[in-house]
């Protein structure tokens, strides 16, 4: 499907989604509440059938956090991205390693460097970093004296 | 206490491997837990070389970003400048000469060619196998020259920039090609003689580190990895960039998903690499190496995703931008970190000799995984 | 002409008349001893570096050349390195095991040396049971192998000590089973009797078939035994990182080293003696003048090029394949090889009873 099928698609399935604007590939924003049911209707759902999780990341906008997905389709082709916007004080969106394995090491991995919790994650450990280091390094606020050099 | 004896409380011997161990190519540290000779789980632990190259991106501008993303995936760090490069010039709209696009093409596949022949003689060694290494090398050794004579350096090369490639071919490149094509041409039965033929290579490999279709997908390995597993995943036909859609060359795709598959794809896409250099290496079309772009870039506001297509599988380059001469946010999705997440599932069941076939065939590069 | 046994004859009738009987035989082990060790010396250093330049040989590359000429003293630089650098005892070793290993393995290897002629009437001990000794001794090696990798308190070593042990268990079978079939055709156990056996022509030659196949699997069981490539699991580097000598340094790293290239000659040494008639010139049956002139060639040369054959052999097999799976060399000894020598056993057994090979 086309971006704009897609999003005809989108909406004759749920209500009430925002769209981003001016994006190569078509972007929704999400809650972290309705995250995992919407997950699951874009795995399980026989015309969308996003079965490839390509890239699972965190963005920090200073106030607020947001992961972002990266879906696509290995049938039919087409991508999607979902952005989920989390509080920064309470960072916490459920997993989808259940859905797609791949997600395993990638929420470790943003766990690691952004501190968002996935809930429901079997293994959530820092995968980079020692167990016992402070903060989170891909963060803005992350201060480290000894290893940053600012320009 | 358990742990210090190395032991769980099945009974199980819990074993290291790594950061420092010949097969792991690098500082990878896989916790195993054996139950005699047969693992039963490979808990890979990372870290050993993260540099937080993401970090770094966000102090540099799109210009200098470039440079750092060389050293990702040593061995194929043109696909690498390559994917960044392709995601600024999205952002900035800006179209490349096409020498430069052919340029590009050239050099991405020279450098896949030297990354399967490194590959090719590290799995024997893997093997136990000694001898293929220096085979593969004498080949290898030809690339690296042809690129240090264009791009001054032999390994992290940094020459693929925003808007074209950072200077022109040298005046022998193509004559040095041609040189390569043919010396190469009249060596690979070689290694068909040494390796592919050998009732105990294929004896290692088959049915080894087996992953379906299915959990290749939601693995999301990618390249040669999920090719061997039937998944049709090659970038460079899916996505084309450059003048990929306008090249003849073929997507070698085997169905077993075992190590041995991965092996067949991974010749086949040497042979496949060798096509596309020959369809090139005599049209590369006249004129500017480099677009005009302005001294600073700067991306507008907004996200900008590109893919490309690198030894190992699947680059992703995520870039979210504010406007200003820096990324706000980089995000590398790198091949070789799904391809080990897939690990674990892959040599379960197997003996330590199978999980390095498996590894080996999985072409990990830890620089890749770390980032 | 000067030989070999002329030599010792004339040593020992000069010892028996300035010492007497008893004294004499003191003198003559003592220098049977040194003249041992030497041997083993000189022999680890010429088949490392032997073994070097032939895999530069395979390799397209040109091996060690700096030290001396062609590099010739390049073996004996290492060694002295490796004299000179500290034997390190980990804590957790069980100390004595642990420093006892290395020196049962060599001694093993040097024990299997007695029965083996060098050239005519050139042996050490002619024992009346000279290849069963061979094959009962050589086995010991694998209890210090076993030690090492137990006493090193080290996964890796314990994991290389248990798959040395499997595998030479099971090759020792088949190993035996082809020295057999040299035995039931010749009628003697004693090696003098063996190579007298062939003074009308080799084994290898006269044999047919089944010594050819006898030969074949004697060498793919000296090899596993040997832990050499392709069956180098006991210290298989991609996966044990060095097997059962992981934690050794220094000398006793050495002696595990040295002791696996004498392990590699006596199994050749006595490959050489079965098959290709140890000192024993090329004969062939009736041929007296042909017979002749291969006679004019010193024995001790043949031995040495037979044995340096089926060395560079082994060295061949170990820069071309890669290494077996765990369970495959298992399933290759007691699936294939040992049903095979079976009954290649039965059909030598058959021809030595119908007088084929004679």
């Amino acid at each position: 499907m086309t971006k704009d099928e897609l999003k005809i698609k989108f909406e004759s399935l749920q209500e009430g989604l925002s769209f981003e604007e001016g994006t190569e590939w078509l972007t929704i924003n999400i809650a972290p509440e309705e995250f995992k049911n919407f997950a699951l209707l874009l795995r399980n759902n026989n015309e969308l059938h996003f079965d490839y999780l390509f890239c699972l990341t965190g963005v920090d906008w200073k106030t607020h956090l947001s992961v972002v997905y990266h879906f696509s389709s290995t049938v039919f082709r087409h991508d999607v991205v979902i952005k989920v916007k989390i509080d920064k004080a309470d960072p916490i969106v459920d997993t989808v390693c259940d859905i797609w394995r791949t997600a395993e090491f990638h929420e470790r991995e943003a766990y690691d460097l952004l501190g968002v919790e996935f809930a429901g994650h079997p293994d959530l450990r820092r995968l980079f970093l020692t167990p016992d280091h402070e903060g989170f390094p891909l963060r803005k606020d992350y201060e480290d004296p000894i290893n940053m050099i600012k320009l | 206490m358990l742990e210090e004896l190395g032991t769980n409380d099945q009974g199980d011997m819990i074993i290291n491997i790594g950061p420092q161990h010949p097969s792991t190519h690098g500082v990878l540290h896989l916790v195993i837990t054996l139950n005699g000779e047969t693992i039963k789980k490979v808990e890979p632990h990372l870290g050993y070389i993260h540099r937080s190259i993401e970090k770094m991106c966000e102090s540099l501008s799109y210009r200098q970003f470039i440079y750092v993303t060389s050293r990702m995936d040593y061995l194929s760090s043109h696909i690498n400048n390559h994917g960044c490069a392709l995601c600024v010039e999205k952002g900035l709209q800006i179209e490349i000469p096409s020498r430069a696009q052919v340029i590009r093409v050239l050099m991405d596949e020279l450098t896949r060619l030297a990354s399967h022949l490194l590959w090719w003689g590290a799995l024997a060694m893997d093997l136990g196998a000694f001898t293929p290494f220096f085979y593969s090398f004498r080949e290898r050794e030809m690339i690296n020259e042809l690129m240090e004579d264009t791009c001054g350096a032999r390994l992290t090369m940094n020459y693929i920039v925003p808007g074209g490639v950072m200077m022109d071919l040298h005046p022998d490149f193509q004559r040095k090609v041609k040189e390569f094509l043919r010396l190469f041409k009249s060596k690979i039965h070689e290694y068909d003689d040494l390796v592919t033929g050998n009732i105990i290579f294929q004896n290692r490999t088959k049915g080894v580190g087996y992953i379906s279709k299915e959990d290749a997908i939601s693995f999301g390995c990618t390249g040669p990895t999920g090719r061997g597993s039937g998944l049709s995943c090659d970038i460079r036909k899916l996505y084309p960039y450059e003048i990929y859609d306008q090249l003849q060359f073929d997507e070698v795709i085997e169905t077993d998903g075992d190590s041995w598959a991965r092996y067949k794809v991974r010749v086949g896409e040497m042979v496949q690499s060798m096509r596309i250099i020959e369809q090139l290496i005599d049209n590369i079309p006249e004129g500017d190496f480099q677009a005009k772009t302005k001294a600073v870039l700067k991306l507008p506001k907004g996200d900008f995703y590109t893919r490309v297509e690198t030894a190992r599988g699947e680059l992703g380059v995520y870039i979210v931008s504010e406007g200003g001469s820096t990324p706000y946010r980089i995000k590398f999705r790198s091949p070789g970190f799904s391809n080990l997440s897939a690990l674990d599932h892959m040599s379960r069941g197997g003996k330590i000799g199978d999980l390095m076939a498996t590894m080996g065939t999985l072409d990990l590069v830890i620089p890749d995984i770390d980032r | 002409m000067i030989s070999l046994e002329g030599l010792t004859t004339l040593l020992q009738t000069w010892l028996q008349n300035t010492l007497g009987e008893p004294w004499a035989f003191a003198a003559e082990s003592v220098l049977v001893g040194i003249a041992a060790i030497t041997l083993f010396a000189f022999l680890g250093l010429a088949l490392v570096y032997m073994e070097r330049k032939v895999a530069a040989l395979m390799q397209i590359r040109l091996g060690p050349n700096r030290v001396g000429p062609k590099g010739i003293f390049q073996t004996s630089a290492d060694t002295l390195k490796l004299v000179m650098k500290e034997g390190l005892t980990p804590d957790g070793a069980d100390k004595f095991l642990f420093n006892l290993a290395p020196f049962m393995v060599m001694i093993a290897a040097m024990l299997v040396l007695a029965p083996i002629a060098f050239a005519r009437n050139f042996q050490i001990w002619d024992l009346s049971i000279g290849v069963l000794y061979v094959a009962a001794v050589s086995s010991v090696a694998v209890i210090g192998i076993l030690m090492a990798g137990w006493s090193s308190n080290n996964k890796y070593s314990l994991l290389g000590a248990m798959r040395s042990a499997a595998q030479i268990v099971s090759y020792e079978l088949s190993a035996g089973l082809s020295i057999l079939a040299i035995v039931i055709l010749t009628g003697s156990l004693r090696i003098s009797d063996i190579i007298n056996s062939q003074a009308d022509g080799w084994w290898i030659i006269k044999g047919h078939l089944p010594v050819l196949i006898a030969f074949i699997i004697f060498l793919i069981a000296v090899t596993a035994e040997t832990n050499r490539a392709p069956f180098d699991l006991a210290e298989a580097e991609s996966e044990l990182t060095a097997g059962f000598h992981t934690e050794y340094s220094g000398m006793k790293f050495a002696l595990f080293f040295l002791a696996e290239y004498i392990n590699i000659f006596i199994g050749c040494a006595i490959g050489a003696t079965l098959f290709f008639g140890g000192w024993m010139p090329f004969h062939i049956g009736g041929w007296d003048s042909f017979n002749h002139v291969m006679d004019f060639i010193p024995s001790s040369v043949w031995f040495f090029s037979k044995t340096m054959f089926l060395i560079f052999l082994i060295m061949w097999f170990r820069w071309t394949f890669p290494r077996l799976r765990v369970d495959q060399l298992l399933n290759l000894e007691w699936k294939y090889l040992l049903p095979i020598s079976m009954v290649n056993l039965l059909i030598v057994t058959f021809m030595a009873i119908m007088g084929w090979h004679l």
